[in-house]
């Protein structure tokens, strides 16, 4: 199997979110970037533990400035064989999408894994943009994948339950939980990762379809009104006349 | 004009009623387009929503994105179209971003609101941490909108269901199982939610608080750690690394309140905490709160809104 995994750098999971130049853009003073953890933790391992199980490559992804490539790093460490960076800033879901998916036309992986949404603008886009682009089949929020010769087997997530489906390879796959255990990377393979492969691409003349124009934080809650824990009724009898949540 | 994908295989669900409402409250005419076997005289109650009309496409059972993204795409243009609106749910995440690259059209993806006067879209980044306001650079623009941001409004008056053929050839995905468990709510659609953290001590605890969702009508959720030991099933997890929601109740028992926790859940109308640690974190994101422990105060609560239920009859 020939896979390709979408990665994206995304804030530390404890950063403090604000913003700068007018709430225009996100401040990045102080913040750690981590690779975002759906496509590590799910993406990327299942692509490993694959390969692992029945020979192949495993190809990660991003599109991003050279500031990202010690994110790269981070994903080689665990496993990956080898990387390609598209030099440009991922604009919006749309023109990272469309870069990766010219990419992936020049070659032929059997299947391209993203994440099923990044934790910073939580679209949940990329992997059905790549799959209309390169015209493939399209499994949103699988939470397990298993491949048999050209079958690829997933479980995804539907509303209220889950489903068994089956499709032919190449195919798109977002990943969510269930599908692998996140891996520590070890020392040998932080110091294998400092030599492998990691190809800088230029990118294609494409236009982003969305921009941000501003942020906003959410207002902040009043301070909390403690109820007696032997008056329930009063807690029942607020949330009916004060709160009118039941 | 606007267009409004829903699915209607189970039957109208909220989220649908959701998208139809907001569509109409951008203003201008509203067609929906859907597949499956609903009747028509289920799908002609959209009017009373703000329909205009209905397409639907029998053929189409909805397991295979790219035949959704065809039939939409086919109705779009028969519409000539200028917005098209999704709900921000399983399906909608795997049709919208297909659609976008296909009509070369930008997505707003999780709107939690109308429009802004500039025409920016409202939506949530960070998980939850802060809103974004997204531009659509392109003539025609997608939004999918995240359930439960706006309530759905009906008035009278009925609409139109005409067939529809979307051209949309043969699935790719083949069905070998599905798995619903019977008389669950889905916790992303839930209005009310109960979780519960690693203060519950393990999952033989469980059905205290299942008690007062079942006593309550809500769904149920956990923190991570829950179901990373396997108390609680995967789908459950909520945070910036599980499922976001934004019920108008949501009452946790036994979690801290961690950051990557309340990511998930602070745009919830109204916050119960219960922890025996007055000093636990999660207080200072409650309108409610109470300085207990779960495993009494959870049955008394059961217990309160099945007086309060019973008095309301
Ligand atoms: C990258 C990353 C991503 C993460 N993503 C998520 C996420 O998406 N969702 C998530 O939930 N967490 C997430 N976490 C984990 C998060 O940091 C916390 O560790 C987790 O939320 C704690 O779960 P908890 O509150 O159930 O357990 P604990 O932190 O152990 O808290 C248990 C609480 O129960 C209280 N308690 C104990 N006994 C009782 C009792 N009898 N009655 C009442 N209260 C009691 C205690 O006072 C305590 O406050 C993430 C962490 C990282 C690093």
């Amino acid at each position: 199997m020939n896979i390709l995994v979408c990665i994206s750098k995304a804030p530390d999971t404890t950063s403090k979110i604000a913003f700068t130049n007018g709430n225009t853009q996100f401040d990045e003073n102080g913040v750690q970037y981590i690779v975002n953890p759906y496509d590590e933790w799910y993406a990327l391992v299942r692509a490993l533990e694959i390969k692992e199980a029945q020979g192949g490559n495993v190809t990660i992804i991003t599109v991003g400035s050279a500031a990202d490539d010690a994110v790269i790093r981070k994903a080689l460490a665990i496993g990956a064989d080898e990387a390609v960076r598209i030099d440009a800033p991922a604009t919006d879901a749309y023109y990272t999408a469309m870069q990766i998916a010219a990419y992936a036309k020049t070659k032929s992986f059997d299947l391209i894994l993203t994440g099923k949404e990044t934790i910073d603008y939580n679209g949940s886009q990329v992997g059905g943009m790549l799959a209309e682009a390169l015209d493939l089949p399209y499994v949103a929020i699988a939470t397990k994948l298993d491949v048999a010769g050209s079958t690829v087997s997933c479980q995804r997530e539907i509303l209220g339950g889950v489903q068994e489906v089956e499709v032919q390879a190449p195919v798109v796959i977002s990943c969510a939980k269930g599908m692998a255990e996140q891996r520590i990377p070890n020392m040998r393979g932080i110091m294998a990762a400092r030599t492998k492969p990691l190809t800088v691409v230029a990118p294609e003349a494409l236009e982003a379809l969305t921009s941000f124009s501003t942020y906003s934080m959410p207002a902040a809650k009043s301070s909390v009104k403690l109820i007696d824990p032997n008056n329930l009724d009063e807690l029942v009898t607020l949330l009916h006349n004060e709160a009118k949540v039941i | 004009m606007n267009l409004v994908y829903i699915n209607s295989t189970n039957g109208l669900s909220k989220a649908a009623l959701e998208t139809v409402t907001y569509a109409k409250k951008l203003g201008g005419e509203v067609l929906v387009v859907t597949n499956g076997n609903a009747s028509a005289d289920t799908l002609s109650t959209l009017g009373a929503y703000g329909a205009s009309g209905v397409l639907q496409d029998p053929s189409i059972d909805g397991q295979d994105p790219s035949q959704l993204v065809k039939l939409v795409a086919a109705a779009a243009q028969k519409a000539n179209a200028s917005t098209i609106v999704f709900s921000h749910d399983l399906v909608g995440k795997a049709v919208a971003p297909r659609l976008s690259v296909r009509l070369k059209a930008g997505l707003v993806a999780g709107a939690v609101a109308l429009p802004e006067a500039d025409g920016s879209i409202k939506v949530n980044v960070f998980s939850g941490k802060a809103f974004g306001f997204v531009r659509v650079n392109s003539s025609v623009r997608i939004i999918s909108l995240l359930p439960n941001s706006i309530q759905p409004e009906q008035t009278s008056g009925s609409c139109s269901v005409e067939a529809f053929d979307g051209q949309a050839g043969t699935s790719s995905i083949v069905v070998k199982a599905t798995k619903k468990p019977e008389g669950a709510i889905a916790l992303p659609e839930a209005e009310l939610v109960v979780s519960a953290g690693r203060g519950l001590k393990g999952p033989e605890n469980w059905g205290m608080v299942e008690d007062l969702a079942s006593a309550l009508g809500a769904a149920t959720a956990c923190s991570r750690p829950v179901a990373d030991i396997g108390w609680r099933p995967h789908h459950e997890h909520v945070g910036q690394t599980g499922v976001a929601i934004r019920p108008n109740l949501y009452i946790a028992a036994g979690i801290s309140g961690a950051i990557q926790h309340l990511a998930g859940v602070n745009g919830s109308k109204v916050i119960v905490v219960i922890n025996t640690d007055a000093e636990a974190p999660f207080f200072k994101a409650a309108d409610y709160g109470i300085v207990g422990d779960a495993f009494e105060v959870l049955p008394r609560f059961t217990e309160a809104v099945k007086r309060f239920k019973a008095a309301q009859h």
